[in-house]
């Protein structure tokens, strides 16, 4: 008799089940078992329950404050970027040429800064920025503008923010520039009869082209934004004070710094968790948005 | 109003045009009436888009003039002339509504309130879109969507000449001849000229009280559906107007004679001054080329009869040259040899492609 199910099939799916497994199931569960446990060392551990995420979550206590500090100033910087990154991509894909070979030399020109390792970024911005040797920074003070960002947290976090900016409107550029691209010529020229004005155009041809785009380079921009370490770290380290602390700077600091695996390990699946959380809210919103012009 | 006059009209996409060669258009002079329907018929590559988008103000000449009622509007921008243009794929603004597509030309041009409400229910009544009047541009149909750019042509109240660009090519085909009998009713209905291009003869056909043939940058000619068929121009109108073509046949013409390998068929005009160096040849149809038993007229051999359902079309060879031939209901053709019976007065001599105008005796 023939059996309707071929039991054998699973075979097929265990060659990606066991590299799920080894590559994020095991580790994520590693960190969960560490999350609900206390060590002092020498490889003991002792149970303490949602202890860590009972203390994690409450701002009156230490572990705590540093935890909201830091994700306020998450928020904050993706808040910043976005809002640079986004209407400046937008107004850079708008002023790329359509045709010839300047649009080669502006891609090339446009892709470089996205071609750098991040730690490089960092190093550049680093010196580039220094009052003392920084050709940034020297110029800054000369002109009589106080900035230094080893002292001062607003031109940190100045510091940090042109940094990204720089280094990510490229991102933006590009893929709006694609969307634009897709737009036939025949709604421009449909638009010039019509007596459309630059704006109308924008609004009306444009924007909802670029809208899915622009949906993908949000999401791509926040999550990146929100995790944001390594440029931070090589140029600020999370200083002056805690200003430029965030939420992945500080949960190295608490893991590798003061080796207390079980705040980290909470601090990393609620960290997780958020960044899961406001994706979710910002695709889904975005969705929407676009269903209900439909 | 817009008559529409070209003068000296030409265009090369080339900065330095060197020869014909680099021409897209090669010149040209005609007048296109007030209230016409024009259809702009040839082959993709001939020209018929280029002209289009000059007449609309898309581009500028590299030479000639445009006028519109006698005024010199080619070098104005498009917005600035009274004409709309609808495109080879529907242009339809997706975020708005049918409604707000429809009064996006007026709302442009500073109108508002009651006058653009009055105007898009109109027009919406005229094309049969008032029950969708209220949805987004995106998800309807591209019959649906085509009509939305051609309202928005229509809604405005200074436009005087209606550019069709290719209209029907995304369009269903059973819903093709609806809209255009929704094109003629409303070319009847408002005092509009209309240009429409296309590749397809049964449209322009159809659509146009007179129908341009373009070939290679070049207009070969201006008629009525019927003057194309019965006294082409060049022989390029021959082939391409009609299923199948005009035959076209070299032939040594003199006086009232076409002779053909051992053959002469008789012409019903003569042609005493045809010049000597140009390539002569015969041109008639296979409606007029009628097949008959061996010994009726000029001998051929039929290599195939082809039944098209409404007439029999004979594929045959006279003196070694194919041509098409109609095939009588009544005759039964049996073996390979037969013979052709011509109508003279459809008879047509072209020197170097062109249609030479015979004497009547």
């Amino acid at each position: 008799m023939d059996k309707p199910v071929n039991q054998g099939a699973w075979l097929l799916v265990l060659p990606v089940v066991l590299i799920v497994a080894f590559s994020a199931i095991v580790p994520l569960m590693t960190v969960v078992n560490y999350s609900v446990q206390d060590t002092f060392g020498n490889n003991q551990f002792f149970w303490n329950g949602i202890g860590w995420y009972q203390e994690l979550l409450d701002p009156t206590t230490e572990l705590g404050g540093r935890f909201f500090d830091a994700l306020w100033r998450n928020l904050l910087f993706s808040a910043l970027i976005l809002s640079i990154e986004v209407p400046l991509g937008i107004a850079v894909a708008l002023s790329m040429p359509r045709e010839g070979w300047r649009v080669a030399a502006t891609l090339v020109i446009l892709a470089l800064p996205l071609l750098i390792p991040w730690n490089v970024v960092g190093t550049i911005w680093q010196i580039f920025a220094r009052e003392d040797i920084g050709l940034l920074g020297w110029v800054v003070n000369r002109l009589g503008i106080p900035y230094n960002y080893t002292a001062d947290p607003l031109s940190a976090w100045v510091t940090i923010v042109v940094m990204d900016v720089w280094h990510w409107t490229s991102l933006v550029a590009l893929l709006c520039y694609a969307g634009l691209r897709s737009i036939p010529d025949a709604f421009y020229q449909a638009a010039r009869i019509d007596g459309a004005s630059r704006w109308a155009i924008f609004r009306n041809i444009q924007l909802p082209k670029m809208h899915r785009v622009l949906l993908i380079a949000v999401l791509l921009r926040f999550m990146d934004s929100f995790m944001i370490y390594t440029e931070p770290f090589v140029v600020t380290g999370g200083g002056p004070g805690n200003s430029t602390t965030f939420v992945s700077i500080d949960l190295v600091k608490l893991a590798l710094g003061q080796f207390d695996l079980g705040k980290a390990a909470a601090l990393s699946i609620v960290y997780n968790l958020v960044i899961l959380a406001v994706c979710w809210v910002f695709y889904t919103v975005m969705t929407r948005m676009d269903a209900g012009r439909s | 109003m817009a008559r529409i006059e070209l003068q000296n009209l030409a265009h090369s996409y080339v900065a330095n045009p060197a020869g014909g060669k680099d021409y897209a258009l090669k010149p040209m002079t005609h007048v296109w009436e007030q209230g016409g329907a024009y259809a702009l018929l040839g082959p993709s590559g001939c020209g018929k888009t280029t002209l289009l988008n000059i007449i609309s103000g898309l581009l500028t000449p590299s030479d000639g003039r445009v006028l519109f009622d006698g005024k010199d509007v080619t070098n104005l921008p498009t917005e600035a002339r009274n004409i709309a243009q609808v495109f080879q794929f529907p242009v339809v603004y997706d975020t708005m509504t049918v409604y707000e597509n429809l009064a996006f030309p007026l709302r442009n041009r500073g109108l508002r309130g009651a006058a653009v409400d009055a105007r898009v229910r109109e027009i919406a009544d005229l094309l049969d879109l008032t029950p969708d009047l209220k949805r987004r541009g995106r998800g309807l149909t591209a019959d649906a969507k085509q009509k939305i750019s051609l309202g928005r042509g229509l809604v405005r109240p200074d436009v005087a000449a209606i550019l069709f660009d290719e209209p029907l090519t995304v369009i269903d085909p059973h819903l093709k001849w609806e809209l255009r009998s929704k094109l003629k009713a409303l070319h009847r209905a408002l005092d509009l000229t209309m240009i429409y291009v296309t590749h397809d003869q049964t449209e322009a056909l159809t659509f146009a009280d007179k129908v341009v043939v373009m070939h290679d940058g070049g207009v070969v000619q201006i008629g009525r559906p019927d003057e194309l068929f019965a006294k082409p121009a060049h022989v390029f109108v021959g082939h391409f107007i009609g299923s199948p073509g005009m035959n076209v046949l070299p032939a040594e013409v003199s006086g009232r004679h076409a002779r053909i390998g051992a053959h002469v068929i008789a012409l019903a005009r003569g042609y005493p001054h045809l010049n000597g160096e140009a390539k002569i040849e015969i041109g008639v149809r296979p409606e007029f080329a009628t097949l008959a038993p061996a010994g009726a007229g000029v001998p051929v051999r039929v290599k195939r009869v082809d039944d098209l359902g409404r007439l029999r079309i004979a594929k045959v060879e006279l003196s070694g040259l194919p041509m098409a031939a109609t095939v009588p209901e009544t005759l039964h053709v049996s073996g390979d040899e037969a013979s052709l019976l011509f109508d003279p007065s459809m008879i047509h001599v072209y020197a170097n492609g062109s249609l030479v105008e015979g004497e009547a005796a």
